[in-house]
């Protein structure tokens, strides 16, 4: 008797799993059918590229085979895209919620109609596992659509005074590319807007199958574009004139690329960029389950996840212990073809990242990391790279400082809870994080320590379209999913009156005003002390009439590093009671009342109001302090409830250090308007004051000193806007920049926020009605002054 | 394939079956530490069990040789008020010839030593099943310590485990004191345990923690724990009469207490889920899970057994289909 293999008499000996192949011929027929390539998705139809001939090639990276054909689109195919959404804008924002609602349903029927086939095309496109596309990519496609169905249905009741952009321009990554379609498609549509995607040029095959499903959908013709393209195809759609805004997920340097050209076009923008997100693992962690955490951490489609936990931080006493459980669970870890139903990892997306991830890993081991790998078996051809563990790595060696984008864990270990904040948060990224350990109160303060807009909590890598996801730092910017995802889509009908007149100021001084009781000496306001300007220069303040109204401080360059660096010392601020930060408002508030006489004739005479109209300005700046005080502990996060047994808190957050350059309008109202929302949540803050008339702001001072506000929370300079400006937006410790004054000085702030992608907001060079209620306080204030912390937790049993 | 590869499997394919292996040694001692870093995550845990199926996956000879594999690690069981003589005999019967003969050599399977890891009978019944099971090889367990609930007098539990050893059982399954676990009173469970090895003599003592019955994971985990220090040969979860018998979170976390004790200890031990498992599926999914977590080692019956009463005939009908393609009826198949 002989035994081949694979009878059963010899599988019953060795025990092995064998291949388990998804069938793709589905597949494989819909690719032959477009073997002459496909087009773009243009208006509701196939259309050719301009360049007929302009085609790229699509491959699968597992097998390194082909796949198809696919159209480059040029600038003259973006633009017919844009028009054609543009064109499609009107009527799609005037169509009933339950009318876009309907749509948006059946687009996610659809999507659970075709989900093994594209789970299929998806793993076939991308390289990652079936198990991933099926159990993970689609379902959470489907739920979003179904999701955002919901907030067509409910969005006018929901969110009166809100409108839709118009036509926004999507730019999506490689890694999850229908998913990523689906997080921005779906908020986009179901707020009325219309929109042009362009899928990553090594996915694309998903969005066009995705394309081909939007008519039966009911998704009128223009609504959803998608053009198909490289980089330049990207670069078109962001610089096309006829777009709204720009939301894009990709790579940091690209999202600043994209900043940078965006600047002062008035574009809403949204970015998802890079991370290095660390995974906590504390003594009293369940070991067991933190390793098949980082298994899901690190090695969920092989490591190509912008919230992937790169770095493993433990505590010492544990390390040896979860390294040993780690290498094991390594050593039974199965790469090969990602339609087999048994492999944990299938192939990176192509020989590019492969080569990528193999430079940086080399690079690590050249700067003293130790490299460990299981000893498994690697498919012979594709693009494939081996789970890797990096040890003995220092902080500064650059395989643990830079997102490597691969499966790559850097291991490092921490000696108790503050210095794992402390090296968690050494990051210029904060996207996500992962805390693994026993004690809900130890897992809960480090997670309101953790800069990243998502932490995990003895869990890892979950999402939900209920639960925005987006970064701190650098990062990005803006949330996808949730109430704040659907934002993004939206703006206040009310936002903007027209341009105001912007008179110039009366160029020379007249020295001919009433000297003042006694000369005071201009200072700058930092870390609570009134301090000279660094070059000791003064500013002479002039009123309308361009008499002579005192002199300010002549804040410059240095004064703004000061500045920030006494912000940075009282980030304390972000620690204190809402309770006690609207005591702090109410304080401001009954100061500033008792001296409001001297702030109407100051303000009458600068600004040559009435008196009337001076004290209407002092006491709406009295009554917006209270709205603060009254906001301060009620805006409130949410606890979201999404499809796991479980909560996800969202918690709004200070961004930190807040740059306000205020406008030359109201000059005492506009500050207050800017700084009360600002501390109100915790920020701290470095006011620009009115370059032209700074004497409310100076007057300022004595009130927030006798108010109990901690020093550093409120900073206040005078001097040039512009140089003042600027060096707040190419400041790093900065975390946020309001810009309320000219055009130009909008655009300019903006591009130069790209140094660490400072989240920006500016009037764009509009007056905005200071006095009114909507229009100059509430919620909108709110959301710009913080961002939202999505922290989960699973419960069990 | 080369001849020196089919000779070797050949000879693997010919090999008799192990026979029951000698008895660890007795308690290793009372080791609460051990206990005291226990933390389970039971939300992590149920993920890991949620998650699996779809990392791993059996098809067609590969699905097949992993269900013959999961008949020997069978204790076919027959715990009921009703049992008879006959009736017992007629499971041993099964036991031997679990089977098919025509499915076996459409399998090509009629070679292997298929039959299953243990009969699991009342002690009353252990003479039938013994002489019944004379010459197979297949050893007879015998339920002990007031089973169910273990709740009869200490000495009366020492005495019944003597009584069934002395009947000729070589596996005695007995039951923990729930209190003792639900009080965390671990000394007393595992001076519990140690008393009931040693009136084992000679015999395999399978531990039975109820794991439905100790209200937490971290429970199950302890306990599993300090049976192992106390003796056990096997950790098994369930009497397969509590409301809730074996799941797959309580099996993966003992699967990681032997782990753990294995990696102290150089032991290994034995694990048996019992109650409720019917289906060929389920009992494929914990053997992937067994794989994954210990290791292949334990993919064998002196490590791995499953109590089960309806799940052979389910296999049964599994491997028929896989020889005609079509789905199989369980009248088909001869009942135990």
């Amino acid at each position: 008797m002989t035994l081949k293999s694979n009878s059963i008499a010899a599988l019953f000996q060795t025990l092995e799993y064998g291949p388990a192949p998804e069938a793709e011929d589905e597949v494989r027929a819909w690719l032959a059918r477009h073997e002459a390539g496909f087009d773009l998705f243009i208006n509701g139809a196939w259309v050719k590229p301009e360049v007929p001939r302009a085609r790229f090639e699509s491959r699968n990276p597992a097998r390194d085979e082909h796949l198809a054909w696919i159209a480059a689109a040029g600038p003259g195919d973006v633009d017919a895209a844009v028009r054609a959404a543009g064109a499609a804008f009107p009527a799609w924002a005037a169509t009933p919620g339950h009318q876009r609602a309907r749509v948006l349903y059946a687009l996610s029927r659809l999507v659970q109609k075709y989900t093994r086939f594209f789970a299929v095309l998806e793993s076939l496109d991308t390289g990652k596992p079936l198990r991933e596309t099926r159990d993970i990519d689609l379902p959470l496609v489907a739920r979003h659509f179904s999701y955002h169905a919901g907030w067509a249905q409910l969005l006018s009741r929901e969110l009166p005074g809100h409108a839709p952009l118009g036509v926004c321009g999507q730019i999506i990554p490689w890694n999850f590319p229908l998913l990523m379609l689906s997080w921005k498609v779906a908020p986009a549509i179901a707020a009325g807007n219309c929109v042009v995607v362009k899928p990553a040029e090594q996915t694309c095959l998903s969005a066009l199958f995705f394309a081909s499903l939007c008519a039966q959908a009911g998704v009128p013709p223009g609504v959803i574009n998608i053009v198909t393209g490289d980089g330049a195809t990207g670069a078109a759609l962001v610089a096309h004139p006829g777009i709204a805004k720009i939301a894009f997920t990709g790579s940091t340097e690209v999202g600043r690329a994209i900043r940078a050209e965006t600047a002062g076009s008035g574009k809403k923008l949204s970015l998802e960029l890079g991370g290095k997100s660390a995974f906590l693992v504390f003594e009293d962690a369940d070991i067991d389950s933190a390793v098949e955490g980082l298994v899901d951490a690190i090695f969920l489609n092989q490591g190509q996840v912008c919230c992937a936990g790169s770095r493993l931080l433990v505590e010492e006493g544990a390390a040896l212990g979860l390294l040993d459980k780690l290498k094991t669970r390594l050593q039974s870890f199965r790469l090969g073809d990602p339609l087999d139903k048994g492999v944990d990892m299938g192939a990176v997306i192509d020989r590019t990242q492969q080569d990528r991830i193999a430079a940086l890993v080399d690079r690590g081991v050249a700067e003293g990391a130790s490299l460990w790998r299981p000893a498994i078996a690697l498919p012979a051809q594709g693009c494939f790279y081996p789970p890797t563990l990096l040890t003995d790595i220092a902080p500064s060696n650059s395989a643990a400082i830079e997102e490597i984008f691969g499966p790559v864990l850097t291991v490092m270990t921490f000696r108790h809870r503050a210095e794992a904040v402390a090296l968690a948060n050494s990051s210029r990224y904060g996207l996500s994080a992962t805390i693994w350990c026993e004690s809900i109160d130890r897992a809960l303060s480090v997670a309101s320590e953790l800069k990243a807009g998502t932490v995990w909590i003895n869990t890892t890598n979950m999402f939900d379209a209920a639960c925005g996801f987006g970064g701190y730092r650098e990062s990005g910017f803006g949330r996808e999913g949730g109430l704040e995802g659907l934002l993004e889509y939206l703006q206040p009908t009310d936002d903007f009156p027209p341009p105001a007149e912007t008179a110039a100021p009366a160029s020379a001084p007249q020295e001919s005003g009433p000297p003042a009781a006694i000369d005071r000496t201009p200072k700058l306001y930092i870390g609570a002390k009134q301090v000279r300007a660094d070059n000791g220069g003064v500013r002479a303040a002039l009123t309308a009439d361009g008499r002579l109204a005192g002199h300010v401080g002549d804040g410059r360059r240095k004064d703004v590093r000061d500045a920030v660096e006494a912000a940075v010392a009282a980030a304390g601020w972000s620690r204190a009671t809402a309770h006690n930060r609207a005591q702090v408002l109410f304080f401001l508030a009954e100061n500033l009342s008792a001296r409001r006489e001297e702030f109407a004739r100051r303000l009458s005479d600068l600004t040559g109001a009435g008196a009337g109209e001076a004290e209407r300005e002092v006491e709406t700046s009295l009554e917006r302090l209270f709205a603060y005080a009254g906001w301060a502990d009620k805006f409130d996060g949410a606890v979201h409830t999404p499809p796991i047994r479980g909560v996800t808190l969202a918690v709004p957050e200070p961004l930190g250090v807040l740059g306000i350059v205020c406008p030359d309008e109201a000059p005492l109202l506009a500050l207050v308007s800017l700084m009360a929302p600002a501390i109100a949540l915790g920020n701290t803050c470095v006011i620009a004051a009115s370059e032209r008339y700074p004497l409310p702001a100076t007057d300022f001072y004595q009130v927030l000193d006798t108010s109990d506000v901690p020093a550093g929370v409120v900073n206040i300079l005078t001097g040039p806007r512009t140089e003042l400006a600027e060096t707040l937006a190419r400041h790093d410790q900065v975390d946020g920049l309001w810009y309320f004054a000219t055009a130009e000085g909008a655009a300019r702030v903006e591009a130069l926020s790209v140094g660490n992608l400072k989240r920006t907001w500016t009037n764009q060079g509009r007056a905005r009605d200071w006095f009114s209620n909507t229009r100059g306080e509430g919620r909108a204030f709110l959301r710009e002054a913080s961002q939202v912390k999505n922290i989960w937790l699973p419960f069990s049993e | 394939m080369s001849g020196g590869e089919s000779a070797d499997l050949r000879v693997h394919a010919l090999r008799p079956l192990a026979p029951p292996p000698a008895p660890r040694a007795a308690a290793i001692g009372f080791h609460p530490d051990w206990i005291e870093g226990v933390r389970i995550n039971p939300g992590a845990v149920a993920r890991r069990v949620a998650t699996l199926p779809g990392r791993r996956s059996l098809k067609k000879e590969w699905q097949a040789a992993w269900l013959l594999k999961a008949i020997t690690l069978m204790d076919l069981t027959t715990l009921s008020g009703e049992d008879t003589e006959d009736r017992v005999r007629r499971l041993c019967a099964k036991a031997r010839q679990p089977v098919r003969r025509d499915l076996m050599e459409a399998l090509g399977a009629q070679d292997l030593p298929i039959r299953v890891g243990a009969v699991c009978v009342y002690h009353e019944m252990i003479a039938a099943a013994r002489e019944a099971l004379a010459g197979s090889g297949i050893p007879v367990a015998a339920v002990s310590t007031g089973f169910p609930a273990g709740l009869s007098p200490f000495a009366v539990r020492l005495s019944e485990i003597k009584a069934s050893v002395a009947a000729g059982a070589e596996e005695i399954d007995i039951v923990i004191s729930r209190r003792h676990a639900l009080r965390g009173d671990w000394r007393a469970l595992y001076e519990e345990v140690a008393a009931f090895r040693e009136a084992c003599a000679g015999a395999h003592l399978k531990a039975i923690l109820a794991t439905g019955e100790l209200g937490s994971l971290t429970k199950v985990a302890k306990a599993s724990l300090v049976a192992m220090m106390a003796g056990a040969d096997f950790i098994k979860t369930s009497t397969g009469m509590e409301s809730v018998n074996a799941t797959l979170p309580a099996i993966l976390v003992m699967m990681r207490a032997i782990r753990d004790f294995h990696a102290r200890t150089g032991r290994q031990i034995g694990l048996k889920p019992a109650g409720g498992i019917a289906k060929a599926k389920e009992a494929l999914t914990y053997l992937i899970l067994l794989k994954e977590e210990l290791g292949a080692a334990w993919l064998d019956p002196t490590l791995f057994r499953f109590g089960a009463s309806r799940l052979l005939t389910d296999i049964e009908r599994q491997l028929e289909h896989h020889v005609t393609g079509r789905y199989s009826a369980a009248h088909r198949h001869p009942p135990g």
